[in-house]
């Protein structure tokens, strides 16, 4: 099932990047990444030689042959081993866990998959996890704890899934659950905002000691349509959305919410995934050789801290 | 022209609204004073009216006892965001005015029948009790305080869910809220969510899903994703008891289901009996 690299095109993006120029200059984004010269042979995402706007981010965190969970998984481990259920009703296909060996590391990887044919995508819901792949995720996460092994967590999800069966089994209880045991886990968590990080079901896995995102990656409280739809009552009006929810590693940064940009090749990770995977990879190695040197008691206080800061403004 | 022909300046109407109370559930009129002193619980269909967050203190904290903390920590803008009609900073400060409190949760100290508590209410009115950077520090203030006092912590939540435009400041609040009230609880403290109409989205998915008890109103809304979402994703229609208190509690998600007027008689009865607190 694991496509490795250079995935095959089989359509262009799904949407055509809006042409629209962002409405206000003002809000424009701190600059860094001018460079929309057209990659060669992907028309996707690329566009005129303009400035990269918000919008044209959203595109490549949703480009088809962005690198997903399975190919870093056959890049890095081909033998990596699976470990399925939550052991209370489902194995949830959605949601990855087992344990995978990176660069000679021992670690317990968790993270939202999502399919590349359209049999997988269907399979795997689009990555959007129900309540059972949020308990799985957390049971195979406490053997990291269990045996003294670091965590990483890949997040790519447009959200958790919304349907009848997730509800009745307890969408919310199953997220809010994570949050809190993942906020005293006695492990080092790496967490990796690879593609779209959507919501409540991307930080059901996103509580951690760093927090790392791709340059094109995006990370939202709602998603531009959903923002738009409601606040503007326009699903159509998703660029000036996405712009105002200002969801770029570039101004996450900025505000204190993720702690490190991996950068990406010229217009984006699909471009160059064979490469984009590595730097992943190297940037998580060194994030867990920095964490293991931390005594775990004061790494879960540290956690606590850094979480507790965030959204505390003086003035 | 004659009197008759003339429009009238404005339509004629009578203000029933300043009188009479409609149910939003069965359209039952009641006198306001009555539906009022019914703690503005329906007398025909039972349903429960949303109670202001200082309407829920006076419901729950022995008269007097209630001392706000954390009053000084106020809604911000870090995006300083704009929608297509307004600004969020001018729309906070509009919504601060009109409901006289600072945040969309009110926290405090109190005695619940001469319990110690720290006692927090959400305030629908504001922002529809979205939980944004000011909420989520308000609750880590409050939690914090009940560690530090040893006393149980009671949240009565009313949200629709994640400030949208305090961004991705606000999801990480659910991460911070439920970080502090894991610290609490991993130091044997009570902690009590009480949930009331609507408790959905994010804040559903952090702090009012952890409680030691998970308690709830009668035939209020709580659940995750919204209805309108859910039946577009999976293209059916959803039963009408979905996401009710009484679907939760069937499905296992809620501990008990409690009347408002037996709310604050059930509150002592538990953590007296928990605690064993005097």
């Amino acid at each position: 099932m694991a496509t490795t690299k250079k995935p095959v095109a089989k359509k262009p993006a799904a949407k055509a990047p809006a042409k629209k120029p962002a409405a206000k200059p003002a809000a424009k984004k701190p600059a860094a990444k001018a460079t929309a010269k057209k990659p060669a042979a992907k028309p996707a995402a690329a566009k005129k030689a303009t400035a990269h706007t918000t919008w044209d981010t959203v595109q490549i965190a949703r480009h088809p042959n962005r690198p997903l969970l399975i190919d870093y998984l056959a890049a890095w481990d081909p033998q990596a081993n699976e470990l399925h259920g939550d052991r209370l009703v489902a194995d949830d296909p959605a949601m990855f866990a087992g344990l995978v060996n990176i660069g000679g590391e021992r670690v317990v990887l968790v993270g939202h998959r999502k399919g590349r044919t359209t049999e997988e995508k269907i399979a795997y819901r689009f990555g959007m996890a129900n309540p059972d792949g949020y308990r799985k995720a957390m049971r195979i996460m406490r053997l990291a704890e269990k045996f003294h092994l670091p965590i990483v967590t890949l997040v790519d999800t447009s959200g958790a899934f919304p349907g009848l069966d997730a509800e009745a089994r307890g969408q919310a209880e199953a997220i809010a659950k994570n949050l809190a045991d993942m906020s005293v886990l006695k492990a080092p968590i790496v967490v990796v905002v690879t593609g779209e990080g959507g919501s409540g079901g991307a930080l059901g896995i996103a509580v951690g000691d760093r927090i790392l995102m791709l340059e094109h990656a995006i990370y939202s409280v709602i998603s531009p349509e959903g923002c738009a739809s409601i606040l503007w009552r326009d699903g159509h009006m998703a660029p000036q959305a996405a712009e105002a929810l200002k969801l770029t590693s570039d101004w996450l940064k900025k505000l204190g919410l993720i702690d490190e940009i991996i950068p990406e090749p010229k217009g984006g990770a699909q471009n160059a995934p064979a490469k984009t995977i590595e730097d992943v990879k190297q940037a998580i190695l060194k994030a867990i050789r920095e964490l293991k040197k931390i005594p775990v008691e004061k790494l879960v206080e540290q956690r606590y801290a850094k979480f507790a800061a965030m959204g505390r403004f003086s003035d | 022209m004659a009197w008759f022909t003339k429009a009238p300046e404005a339509p004629l109407r009578v203000p029933t609204e300043a009188l009479w109370n409609v149910c939003k559930k069965c359209g039952a009129y009641t006198p306001k004073d009555e539906y009022a002193a019914n703690l503005k619980v329906c007398p025909v269909c039972g349903a429960h009216g949303r109670l202001s967050a200082r309407e829920r203190i006076a419901l729950l904290a022995d008269k007097g006892s209630f001392k706000e903390i954390a009053a000084d920590v106020i809604a911000h803008d870090p995006l300083t965001f704009h929608d297509a009609k307004e600004a969020y900073a001018e729309k906070v400060a509009a919504t601060r005015e009109k409901t006289g409190i600072g945040e969309s949760i009110v926290v405090g100290t109190a005695t619940l029948d001469k319990i110690p508590v720290v006692l927090g209410a959400m305030d629908f009115r504001f922002m529809g009790g979205s939980l944004g950077s000011g909420t989520g520090e308000r609750i880590l203030q409050a939690a914090e305080t009940a560690r530090k006092l040893k006393c149980p912590l009671v949240l009565c939540t009313a949200s629709g869910g994640a400030r949208m435009q305090e961004g991705l400041v606000s999801l990480m609040q659910m991460a911070k809220t439920c970080a502090a009230i894991q610290r609490l609880r991993d130091e044997g403290l009570l902690y009590i969510s009480v949930m009331t109409d609507p408790t959905t989205g994010g804040v559903s998915a952090s702090f009012a899903m952890v409680g030691d008890l998970n308690i709830a109103e009668p035939k209020t809304l709580i659940g995750f994703a919204g209805r309108r979402v859910i039946e577009t994703t999976i293209k059916q229609k959803l039963p009408p008891e979905f996401q009710t208190s009484e679907y939760l509690l069937e499905h296992g998600f809620l501990d008990k289901i409690v009347a408002r007027k037996d709310l604050k008689a059930y509150l002592a009865k538990t953590i007296r009996f928990l605690t064993a607190a005097k």
